[in-house]
């Protein structure tokens, strides 16, 4: 009886003890569910000394100004090299209006706002309406186009500092043999379609996290990134411009649009006499040899050859975007939601080491596991469209470059090529007439 | 070469060349205009909001500034001027000195100075604080909340793509208009307005 009755207010007790720790627990879990940050749980004291709390100081960003100065220091930049190029054909000016663009938008401004990164912002900007792009950014995105629709590449003679940075190294320039000039040329595609396509997906701006000269101009590099630029600046001896001619995506841009140029920079200032002084003087292979017609191919090869290349190219933009639609799930494991998603999918087991800082973080936010799953599998079918469209740009490039080693191309001159010339006026010096064509006689 | 009477004749070549360029102008201005017409703004600044934030200490480690450019920031309006501060000490601290084994700041850049009994104020040093986010861990759990994480615009270089926000596990980054570039968290009313007093200095 008596062991009955303990036993009943004992289990009386554990109720009344399991009522305290379920409305101790409740405190908490209230507590957890309040905002941390909204909990003012010791109120400001009124203190008898007179004492006043200090402010919180808020020290502002650089000021709007002289965002508006870097546009006009760029136009200013791109004007005074396009005169010293076109005009005024003179080596050292140009050298040295590059070395104060290095030490203005390099140094000075930390290789930060460049026009190569501006790609990824306007992308941005085209496919995903709440981001709010900066009006300097397109200044620094268009100026240099225009400045090249009209005069050629004098943004990539004196005035980009990546450009500018790579020219001053380039002692003992190779020459690197059409082949490999055109295998290599095709790498500023593929980086400049997986830049779009990341920009456009709201992933990464690759192109800014791969800058190998931004952590010089900051003396604060990484040590892998610090690696690629010593690497880049090394082979740069030899391989003059290596960034520029075979990794840079806005010279992808500047190359097309350059190649309609109004006003080129020209070897001759009047006409080309085929002394062939010239022909060694470009570090960057840019200038056309003549090909003169010496044996002229026959009427039916050229059809064949048409034939193939009407047959290639589509074949190539269609298997670039399929082999592209077959790769997008690779490509959109960058985006942070869907590697966080696909983490969350995997099964745990007790050996797993504890899970990582993005689950625990996306745990405590609150955020409903299909929302998150929604999301990503939308982001999958951006990237399964943007892969499709990367590919087959891809493709259609492989096959154009392909047709146009193809062709062969006749002329008698010695000329720039108004696409890969970077208009650094190197060549001007070793041509030896003026501009009425009479030889000048140098000491 | 051609000769110079040549140069203003037309012929097929210059004329497809001349509508090549008129395209291509016209898309980069297409571009330009399409781009301009959507949302866009003035210059823009990172900033973290503390109310996503979970203190994981990569704001300390991910920056491409060492140390980084997000400190912690004291709002004193916040602040109960607490004794036992849970973002001075450790956690299991069991005298209230200031000696170095009792502080929860690895760099030391916390400063205590006495008030009245039992009152004391807490400054951030700077240049000594890394942006850990410890402290603001500890004031978070057992305090107001009045240390928060802020990105300082004084030492942020304002990358295009800023490196901590892309390793941010709470999603916290985002871009601000450089004219309001703080975000800090306040709680009552009543300190709403002082607070918006000093933005506004």
């Amino acid at each position: 009886m008596i062991e009955k009755h303990n036993f009943a207010a004992l289990r009386l007790r554990g109720k009344i003890n399991n009522r305290i720790a379920f409305i101790f627990l409740l405190t908490i879990f209230t507590f957890q569910f309040l905002d941390v940050h909204a909990v003012q749980r010791f109120p400001m004291p009124e203190f008898e000394t007179g004492y006043v709390h200090p402010e919180t100081l808020q020290p502002t960003a650089r000021s709007e100004m002289m965002a508006i100065v870097d546009v006009l220091v760029l136009a200013l930049a791109l004007c005074v090299v396009t005169w010293l190029v076109l005009k005024k054909r003179s080596r050292t000016g140009v050298f040295w209006a590059s070395v104060l663009s290095l030490a203005y938008f390099g140094f000075y401004r930390q290789g930060c706002i460049c026009s190569i990164g501006a790609i990824q912002n306007v992308t941005l900007a085209l496919f995903d309406n709440s981001y709010v792009l900066p009006l300097t950014v397109i200044g620094f995105f268009v100026l240099p186009l225009i400045f090249t629709l009209f005069f050629g590449r004098t943004f990539c003679a004196g005035v980009c500092p990546f450009g500018v940075m790579q020219d001053l190294v380039s002692f003992k320039p190779q020459k690197l043999g059409p082949r490999l000039n055109t295998v290599l040329g095709l790498i500023p595609y593929i980086y400049l379609g997986l830049a779009i396509v990341y920009a456009a997906t709201r992933t990464d701006f690759i192109i800014c996290r791969y800058d190998p000269f931004v952590g010089i101009f900051r003396f604060d590099a990484s040590f892998g990134m610090f690696i690629f630029a010593v690497t880049l600046l090394a082979s740069g001896i030899f391989i003059a411009r290596p960034y520029c001619r075979f990794l840079c995506p806005y010279g992808v841009l500047l190359n097309w649009i350059s190649r309609f140029s109004w006003k080129h920079i020209t070897i001759t200032p009047s006409n080309c006499i085929q002394c062939r002084l010239c022909e060694e003087s470009c570090p960057y292979d840019a200038i056309d040899m003549p090909v003169t017609d010496k044996n002229p191919e026959s009427r039916t090869v050229t059809i064949r050859k048409l034939i193939l290349i009407c047959f290639l190219v589509p074949f190539f933009t269609i298997l670039g975007g399929w082999t592209g639609s077959k790769m997008h799930e690779t490509l959109a494991c960058v985006n942070g939601k869907v590697r966080l998603s696909k983490a969350l999918l995997l099964p745990v087991h007790k050996t797993d080491p504890p899970e990582s800082i993005e689950i625990t973080a996306f745990r405590s936010s609150g955020k409903p596991l299909a929302q998150l799953f929604s999301e990503a599998s939308l982001i999958l079918r951006h990237f399964y469209i943007a892969a499709w469209i990367m590919g087959c740009f891809l493709g259609l490039v492989f096959g154009i470059t392909l047709a146009s080693r193809m062709i062969t191309t006749y002329r008698t001159d010695y000329i720039p090529n108004k696409g890969a010339c970077f208009s650094c006026t190197r060549c001007v010096d070793f041509c030896p007439v003026d501009r009425n064509g009479d030889p000048i006689l140098k000491p | 070469m051609e000769k110079p009477e040549d140069r203003k004749k037309i012929n097929r070549r210059r004329f497809l060349a001349t509508g090549m360029r008129a395209s291509v102008l016209v898309g980069i201005g297409g571009v330009a205009a399409l781009v301009a017409k959507k949302n866009h703004a003035g210059q823009m600044v990172w900033q973290l909001d503390p109310a996503k934030c979970v203190q994981c200490g990569r704001c300390a480690t991910n920056c491409v500034m060492t140390p980084s450019a997000v400190k912690c920031v004291h709002m004193y309006v916040m602040c109960g001027y607490c004794d036992l501060c849970g973002g001075y000490f450790k956690p299991e601290t069991k005298t209230l000195t200031t000696g170095a084994e009792n502080q929860l700041c690895p760099t030391n850049a916390i400063k205590r100075k006495f008030i009245e009994d039992p009152f004391f104020e807490y400054t951030i040093d700077e240049p000594l604080c890394i942006g850990c986010g410890k402290c603001v861990k500890g004031c978070g759990s057992f305090g107001n909340g009045s240390l928060q994480l802020q990105v300082r615009h004084d030492r942020c270089v304002n990358c295009n793509q800023c490196s901590i926000a892309r390793s941010c596990p709470a999603d916290a980054f985002s871009q601000v208009p450089a004219g309001k570039p703080y975000l800090l968290r306040q709680i009552a009313d009543e300190n709403k307005n002082i607070t918006a007093e000093t933005q506004r200095r």
